[in-house]
């Protein structure tokens, strides 16, 4: 081998093969400057064409933590926490029903998921507003009895409307994650003796969250946004404070510039609490290269 | 002689209008090895998922300790039995899968002490100790806290036979346990399952591995079709088949 290399070295066109001191050159990413350039010609035309626009921007500084818009923030985190919760529940609830082997459940939960995935929200938020027309008063006859317009505020309305309509949602999800776990982790918790209701919870929900979590993450945060229709039913979010504050001082853009900035802030965070959530629920099923890193550090 | 252990008349199962298993009937006494052969779709799988619910009978029964599995007889009428009490009846046997099916978020350590923690109630820092003392007989006490992601065929199979040992089952079940396996790792398992045999554990075992059958095994059993052919001591089943199709099996296996 070596003489042979070395019989190749006094040869008159081995020079060409010799690799010794060669360099390599970065390619040149012509096209990525030019993108470049161009975005921020397009932006500096943007920005200059709004600094130049009717907008005054003090409004919205003055106006971006006044006690109404501030309400109105927590307003739509509460409903978006309580709604997503029943919708949650709901979910489960009904994801287990339509997979049960027992008929009657299934039928309900099939009934359910086509009735509120049906209809429009809006519509739901609505009917339930106005359940009095309907029902005038709520309860068990000669017993206990209340007027349903006393019951049925704008919260309870918003909180049934969203919840319910999210939970028809998210039993979808929640059966596609369940479908997601290969049948021979029932079996194998079935052979240790579980019952089906404890291999549900033990070994295939914990297992089913990795596929369930990124939808309803992404339903997390449509749920944020989607609490601004309840402003039709006069639930107090950010949206409906901001025009009842528009209203009064005609700075239109200005206040939906405001609730904007607030409903990017709460999705921003949301997000990132999403990224943490699917890293816990990915135990086990780490990448290959994670794995090798693992093996190599022990 | 005593009443054995596990008692099994004519089972038959059905998958639709197919017959997997058409009448089989097998006795199993307490310490014995019983290693089950045939080709594909003879239905010696399917006998061992009847044995431990995993597939309920459309006839015959099967008695464990005397207690009919799976329903509860009144006369001549047979009642099937709530989820509950078959969860418990399941406790009498541990099963071994051709695919491991261990618990994908949990550790080796974790896999094992479920059962014994979530089933049975038990201590958890005493499932830990009784744990780590089955991980170190299948040879696995540094990966108690590998997830089977990061294991090998072999040892994720160790590990579940591990965690089925955790039970104190009376009866182990194996399922081709070395069939998914890389041809490497088949001889560490089989020494598990050796050591195990040697223990006196009551073990069925459906495989391939005519080796394994020959020196561990009590008694061999040959079923094609949905039934047994033939059954005997492994010099008599392995070494000299009075059926044809064991003898062509056999040779087929060989070769």
């Amino acid at each position: 081998m070596h003489a042979e290399t070395q019989k190749a070295g006094n040869d008159s066109w081995a020079g060409d093969y010799n690799v010794s001191g060669l360099q390599i050159v970065a390619p040149r990413h012509y096209g990525r400057w030019l993108a470049a350039f161009a975005i921020i010609a397009i932006l500096l035309f943007i920005v200059k064409a709004f600094a130049d626009g009717q907008i005054a921007w003090k409004v919205v500084g003055q106006f971006f933590t006044a006690t109404a818009i501030l309400n109105g923030l927590v307003n739509t985190i509460i409903m978006t926490v309580c709604a997503m919760v029943l919708g949650i529940v709901l979910g489960v609830v009904f994801a287990i029903m339509v997979m049960s082997p027992n008929p009657v459940l299934k039928g309900v939960a099939v009934f359910y998921i086509w009735f509120f995935r049906g209809t429009p929200l809006i519509l739901q938020l609505l009917l339930w507003f106005n359940l009095a027309l309907v029902f005038p008063r709520l309860g068990i006859p000669d017993v206990f009895s209340i007027r349903t317009v006393e019951v049925i505020t704008p919260f309870v309305a918003t909180l049934l409307g969203m919840g319910i309509n999210q939970g028809a949602y998210t039993a979808e999800v929640v059966r596609s994650g369940i479908l997601s776990v290969d049948s021979g982790q029932t079996e194998a918790a079935a052979a240790i003796g579980m019952t089906r209701l404890t291999a549900l919870r033990r070994i295939v929900m914990p297992q089913a969250m990795r596929v369930i979590i990124p939808p309803v993450g992404n339903e997390v945060i449509s749920m944020v946004k989607l609490t601004s229709i309840a402003s039709v039913i006069q639930y107090s979010e950010i949206l409906r404070n901001a025009q009842t504050i528009y209203y009064a001082n005609n700075y239109v853009i200005e206040m939906l510039f405001v609730a904007a900035i607030w409903y990017l802030a709460v999705v921003t965070v949301l997000s990132i609490g999403q990224h943490f959530l699917e890293r816990h629920f990915a135990k086990g099923h780490r990448k290959p290269d994670d794995v090798q890193k693992a093996e190599a550090a022990a | 002689m005593s009443r054995p252990m596990l008692i099994a008349r004519d089972v038959r199962k059905d998958f639709g209008s197919f017959t997997a298993l058409q009448g089989v009937s097998l006795d199993i006494h307490g310490g014995e090895v019983l290693c089950i052969i045939g080709p594909s779709g003879s239905g010696k799988s399917t006998f061992l998922r009847c044995l431990n619910q995993l597939e309920r009978l459309d006839g015959g029964g099967i008695w464990i300790d005397g207690e009919m599995i799976g329903y509860r007889r009144e006369g001549d009428k047979l009642y099937p039995l709530p989820d509950k009490d078959v969860a418990r009846q399941r406790l009498a046997t541990g099963m071994v899968f051709q695919r491991f099916n261990l618990f994908q978020h949990m550790t080796a350590l974790e896999n094992i002490i479920e059962g014994p923690v979530t089933v049975q109630k038990r201590k958890k820092a005493e499932a830990i100790d009784e744990a780590m003392v089955l991980l170190e007989r299948v040879g696995l006490a540094d990966k108690r806290d590998a997830y089977p992601s990061q294991l090998s065929g072999g040892q994720q199979q160790r590990v579940a036979i591990a965690r089925a040992l955790a039970m104190k089952p009376k009866l182990m079940l194996f399922d081709e346990p070395t069939s998914a396996l890389d041809p490497e790792l088949v001889g560490e398992v089989l020494q598990v399952m050796r050591g195990l045999a040697q223990s006196g554990m009551t073990m069925i075992v459906v495989t391939h591995e005519l080796g394994f059958a020959r020196e561990v095994a009590h008694r061999v059993v040959f079923m094609d079709r949905g039934a047994i052919v033939e059954a005997g001591s492994p010099q008599q089943v392995l070494g000299n088949p009075q059926q044809a199709r064991t003898r062509d099996f056999i040779a087929a296996v060989l070769n």
